[in-house]
């Protein structure tokens, strides 16, 4: 039990030494493997690489300890393997690569060569991880935690700091803490960009003998998976931001509403909430300071709208997820009546931080109207995809082509997509414009929650909109009419299109459509469900046009508008599509030009995304 | 569709379960949670069930069941196949191995092989956006797929839902 913040500062350094070991600032000469445990990595099998580790190790008479921890980001080189504290970065490593790893550099002290990651600029292998391409433009403060401590263990999180914001907070006024927040400028990190502070100030103004706060981990779009890294790589930090929270509003009582998708994140938090209680961290009387606050997770039941607060409170309270008339806001009238505060993962992530080490210093950080960091999904058609966090202000270049290394395979860049189903995508003359949360909207997109999806000229830009909006189909509540009939008319007028079955006028009307839903609908959802439509008409009509009057889509995606694919002479005879083709419908000898069987092909459009040499062409 | 046997316990576990979410508020949705998850599915039974035990009216459950994805009325086969078409998966081929796997199963998305072995879903992101496309057999994920490599991890679980 930590009872005071004397106690808290006892355990702190009691449990820092391995912590600054680690981290590589006071060293006591032991050695420790780190092994990244969550998502990408736990599904290519990395708990066998622990055991292994651990059974390699011991077989070698060594007491090195192994640890699984949260995402190291780097997804796309997965497993990932570390030894600290030299920081050692092993990519893509295989259970049968163990023995070398542990005899050559556990036992000899010797860098393993062979599973180092390479420089696809200069061909050379890096060592460490700070020296890496992919994390050198990084700058984390919500990840901070995330693949360095045990997510599993509460004495680590303490040992790198954690549990001291709430201290400090506790000997704060309410509104002390409200006015750091405030000062740091820090805007709600799950799309909206509402200053944090002031939402507080609104709950905390509202008096009431019942309050709550709510940490929304619905993360329901569909390519992003910040909070999950955040929930299953440091879920105290969550925890104690939200008692910091709770302090400043006057609660006593948080949910965590968290996506049933994610299993590995609720049993991660469900732990870590059971550990503070334990610790007394959570409870009656936190640090002797009077201070009540406990928490309960509440799973989400995969409605993409309960993203939208009145409808997450709704779902919490046993109800359909519908969204509510604003005002009032939640934070006058929420959750059974009552003052409640909703904030996202990310957003609590960073408070620890802010309360630490103060407004000031965040505020130098990112942009004057947008502080910070933030944490982003970037995925898609670059070559290192994975979860990266950014100061506010950098831009589309640096995060494409210096973190995300550029094209696959050298194809060309066509468009970013960014605010998931909400947001909409820009474009190659957009690439120097800055990331943040005002020059985004200005340019026809938004922040959104952090999904930012790269795609090259093999995409179809009609095709993504009919994927967004066929989601924004799915998931419309059904309340307002605008949004549950009229996505579902855009959906058929796209089908229509991508059919090549649309005349021009189809696309005034898909305009007019667009705007009226997103003029008239209630909720977030629906106001921003076109948005997609009427982003990708803005930046990429032409394509629109080609499908209807040309019946081609130059992408080569729109199945309807394809015949047949056919080989041309750039041809070599390399032999990758005949491999692979599912239904074994290419034939040709090595080195030689190979055919397609027209009557056995399903035009799967496998060959035609894998040729290395664009030798297939649709007619 | 395959027949759905209720065994005495699960209700009685599915009933000690409610009886303690009934102590706090708002009890609905984690008592549904559980009977998803015990019987594998919320048939209207299950749903009268949950109505006396709540106080709830039946009609108020039923409206809650049918609006939120993860709860169904029918139960579903032995083993699912999640294909993601979360938007990274999408832009890199997922739409492709869907309807591959469909046409391998003979059912389309959100349906169930006539013999109850294998139902197939169209799952949103499960976050692991990295290795897309990926594709999900009950708890073991592929990734890096492509439209052959998907049939070759379907052709493993039927093999072993053969051996079963």
């Amino acid at each position: 039990m930590i009872r005071s913040s004397e106690e808290l500062v006892k355990r702190y350094n009691e449990t820092k030494g391995k912590i600054l070991n680690r981290a590589g600032l006071e060293t006591n000469g032991r050695k420790e493997v780190l092994v990244c445990g969550v998502a990408g990595c736990k599904s290519l099998k990395s708990d066998t690489l622990v055991e292994r580790l651990r059974e390699a190790i011991s077989d070698n008479g060594l007491d090195i300890e192994v640890k699984e921890t949260g995402c190291f980001g780097f997804c796309e080189k997965g497993p990932i393997v570390k030894v600290m504290p030299e920081d050692i970065f092993y990519s893509q490593v295989n259970p049968k690569d163990i023995n070398e790893i542990v005899e050559s550099h556990l036992v000899k002290g010797e860098v393993y060569k062979k599973k180092l990651y390479i420089n696809p600029e200069t061909k050379k292998a890096i060592e460490t991880t700070k020296e890496i391409p992919f994390y050198k433009k990084q700058v984390k403060i919500a990840l901070r935690n995330c693949g360095f401590i045990n997510a599993e263990s509460i004495d680590e999180y303490i040992g790198a700091g954690g549990y001291q914001a709430l201290a400090k907070a506790l000997e704060m006024t309410p509104q002390e803490v409200i006015e750091v927040i405030k000062e740091s400028g820090l805007r709600g990190r799950g799309g909206g960009g509402f200053p944090t502070g002031i939402k507080w100030q609104f709950a905390r103004n509202n008096e009431s003998q019942t309050k709550y706060i709510i940490c929304n981990a619905d993360e329901g779009d569909p390519g992003a998976f910040m909070d999950r890294s955040i929930l299953e790589g440091d879920p105290h930090s969550v925890i104690e931001a939200m008692a910091i929270g709770a302090y400043a509003i006057g609660a006593n009582f948080g949910y965590v509403y968290v996506r049933a998708e994610y299993p590995q994140a609720v049993e991660r938090l469900e732990l870590a909430i059971e550990k503070a209680k334990r610790e007394g961290l959570l409870g009656k009387d936190i640090l002797a300071t009077g201070f009540n606050f406990d928490l309960e997770i509440r799973l989400g039941a995969g409605a993409f709208v309960c993203g939208e607060e009145t409808a997450l409170i709704a779902s919490i309270e046993g109800e359909r997820g519908m969204p509510r008339t604003k005002p009032p806001f939640p934070a006058s009238k929420g959750l059974w009546g009552a003052p409640t505060i909703i904030n996202n993962v990310e957003t609590f992530a960073v408070i620890p931080e802010i309360i630490k080490k103060g407004s000031e210093w965040f505020k130098g950080i990112g942009t004057k109207k947008s502080s910070g960091t933030k944490v982003f999904a970037l995925v898609g058609k670059v070559k290192n995809t994975g979860l990266i966090e950014v100061p506010m202000g950098i831009t589309l270049r640096e995060i494409i082509y210096d973190i995300g290394g550029g094209m696959l395979k050298g194809r060309k860049f066509k468009a970013v997509l960014t605010g998931g189903p909400s947001g909409g995508c820009l474009t190659e003359e957009h690439l120097d414009e800055i990331v943040d949360f005002d020059r985004l909207k200005e340019l026809g997109s938004m922040m959104g929650s952090g999904g930012m999806i790269v795609l090259d000229d093999k995409n179809c830009m009609v095709d993504i909109a009919k994927f967004y909006i066929d989601f924004m189909v799915e998931e419309s509540c059904g309340k307002c009419t605008p949004c549950r009939e009229g996505t579902i008319q855009m959906y058929n007028i796209l089908n229509n299109i991508t059919s090549g079955k649309a005349t021009l006028q189809d696309i005034d009307l898909l305009e007019s459509l667009a705007e009226s839903t997103v003029s008239t609908s209630l909720c977030g959802l629906g106001q921003t469900a076109p948005n997609p439509i009427l982003s990708t008409l803005e930046y990429f009509k032409d394509e629109y046009i080609e499908h209807i009057e040309d019946k081609r889509c130059s992408a080569s995606v729109c199945k309807d508008l394809i015949n047949e694919y056919i080989i041309t002479d750039k041809c070599t005879g390399c032999t990758i599509c005949a491999k692979n083709c599912p239904v074994e419908c290419i034939s040709g000898e090595r080195k030689e030009k190979h055919t397609i069987n027209k009557e056995k092909c399903i035009l799967c459009g496998d060959c035609f995304n894998r040729c290395p040499f664009d030798a297939i062409v649709t007619r | 569709m395959i027949k759905l046997a209720i065994r005495e316990e699960q209700i009685k576990e599915l009933k000690n379960k409610i009886k303690t979410h009934k102590e706090k508020p708002g009890p609905l949705m984690p008592s549904l949670h559980d009977a998803q998850k015990l019987i594998g599915c919320i048939p209207y039974e299950i749903q009268k069930m949950i109505s006396k035990e709540l106080n709830i009216p039946v009609a108020k459950i039923n409206g809650v069941v049918t609006f939120y994805a993860q709860f169904s009325l029918e139960p579903k086969g032995e083993n699912i196949i999640g294909v993601c078409l979360g938007t990274a998966c999408y832009v890199k081929g997922a739409q492709a191995i869907l309807d591959k796997i469909g046409s391998e199963l003979k059912i389309k998305s959100n349906e169930t092989t006539d013999d109850g072995k294998f139902t197939l879903e169209a799952t949103r992101c499960i976050g692991a956006c990295g290795l897309a496309p990926v594709m999900t057999v009950n708890e073991e994920v592929y990734g890096n797929l492509n439209v052959s490599k998907s049939v070759e991890a379907l052709n493993k679980h039927k093999e072993g839902a053969i051996n079963d």
